[in-house]
């Protein structure tokens, strides 16, 4: 397996299939925190973090325990499970051991615990790289790259969308469309520029 | 009357699609056709209905502190039930949701009604609240999912609606969600403060 296939799915889940923009997951937060940049970017590296690392957590699980045991079934809940404990986790350390880190992100973890893009992004791996009940060759690195970039993806829609609002504060909006309306409004150009990127043939 | 008043605020006064806002990834995704919608809705409210019992049930057992990890298996119980018996009895459907079947247990109304409402309510109330979400939830999705598939499938449950109607695929396409939920929004935002 060489490095293209890994700058593939990088860039699918990046731009082609924005986690966002194009399958919906995690829209509440990105209609709730994107009024500033500062603290929507930080949502972003919060969002990063956790997606990555449930993508390495669900893996092994389903791999070494749901499988051979034939309890895929058990799959939400035991995802579920797992990542919010190891969200609840990552808070109480980072608030023990970097602070700084914790004034960063610290407080948007609690939030992403039950924010639809971090369980979809484990539900979306084991969809798409097991076979059969077989994991696909290299299926682990590929599950933590798709990770990483639905989190970059999520990062990205996340700047662009409260840069916008930050702009939007001085204009001047129906009264009925304020704030949330006119938020859906502009995701759906945003999302039609995404679009674009779906005719990519890499 | 009180237990239909908790019934009565779902559809229309807390519906959570429009007014509270919550639960948009499966609203959006899946609103693709009226059935989707439907099956969808109709999912999402068995989740409901089982959590709030369950939830209002064992509310003064559960410690606060480990609340939400319990509040969080037992939705995730109900919608591993909901997975299993729609891939036996509707397995076209369950194809056409993927993996928006699982995401329910994310959904933030599920949570969200759980933290809220059952946690402090007794059963019968609890009912009747998931009862009004869930349908509240139903038809918020059966309205986007109509609009959508007409204006972008020309069809309605699979039945055309004109022969010279060319539909565009923009609505179908994940902008066409976008546009269709900001819209009835602020159409809803509109009447609400022309009636005041």
């Amino acid at each position: 397996m060489d490095l293209s296939t890994y700058i593939m799915i990088l860039i699918s889940t990046v731009f082609i299939n924005n986690f966002i923009l194009s399958r919906f997951l995690g829209l509440c937060s990105f209609i709730g925190v994107s009024k500033e940049t500062g603290p929507a970017v930080s949502m972003g590296i919060a969002v990063t973090f956790v997606t990555t690392m449930s993508s390495l957590i669900s893996w092994p699980i389903y791999n070494f325990i749901l499988i051979p045991f034939h309890l895929e079934y058990l799959r939400t809940i035991s995802f579920i499970l797992v990542i919010a404990s190891f969200v609840q986790f990552t808070e109480i350390f980072i608030q023990k051991r970097a602070p700084i880190l914790y004034r960063i992100f610290g407080i948007y973890l609690p939030l992403i615990t039950v924010n639809c893009a971090v369980f979809g992004v484990a539900v979306l791996n084991t969809d798409m790289f097991f076979l059969d009940g077989k994991a696909v060759p290299f299926s682990f690195m590929k599950s933590i790259v798709q990770g990483f970039g639905a989190g970059v993806g999520y990062t990205l829609a996340m700047f662009l969308m409260s840069g916008i609002r930050e702009r939007l504060e001085f204009s001047e909006v129906p009264r009925s469309f304020k704030d949330v309306p006119i938020t859906f409004i502009i995701a759906s150009l945003m999302s039609l520029a995404f679009l674009g990127f779906s005719g990519f043939k890499i | 009357m009180k237990l239909l008043g908790e019934f009565i605020k779902g559809l229309w006064r807390e519906n959570p699609t429009f007014r509270i806002v919550l639960g948009l990834c499966p609203t959006l995704a899946v609103s693709t056709s009226v059935t989707n919608g439907i099956g969808m809705g109709l999912a999402a409210t068995f989740v409901l209905l089982g959590s709030n019992i369950f939830v209002s049930l064992i509310r003064n057992i559960v410690p606060e502190k480990v609340r939400i990890p319990c509040y969080i298996v037992v939705i995730a119980t109900f919608v591993t039930i909901a997975d299993l018996f729609m891939k036996a009895f509707a397995p076209l459907l369950s194809r056409s949701l993927g993996m928006f079947v699982p995401l329910i247990v994310v959904n933030c109304i599920v949570l969200g009604r759980a933290e809220v409402f059952s946690s402090k309510k007794p059963p019968m109330k609890s009912i009747f609240d998931a009862l009004g979400m869930g349908l509240g939830f139903t038809w918020a999705l059966i309205l986007i999912s109509a609009i959508r598939e007409i204006l972008g499938g020309g069809t309605i449950l699979g039945f055309y609606v004109s022969r010279t109607f060319q539909p565009s695929l923009f609505m179908i396409l994940a902008p066409g969600a976008l546009l269709t939920i900001g819209i009835l929004i602020g159409l809803l935002n509109y009447f609400t403060i022309k009636r005041k």
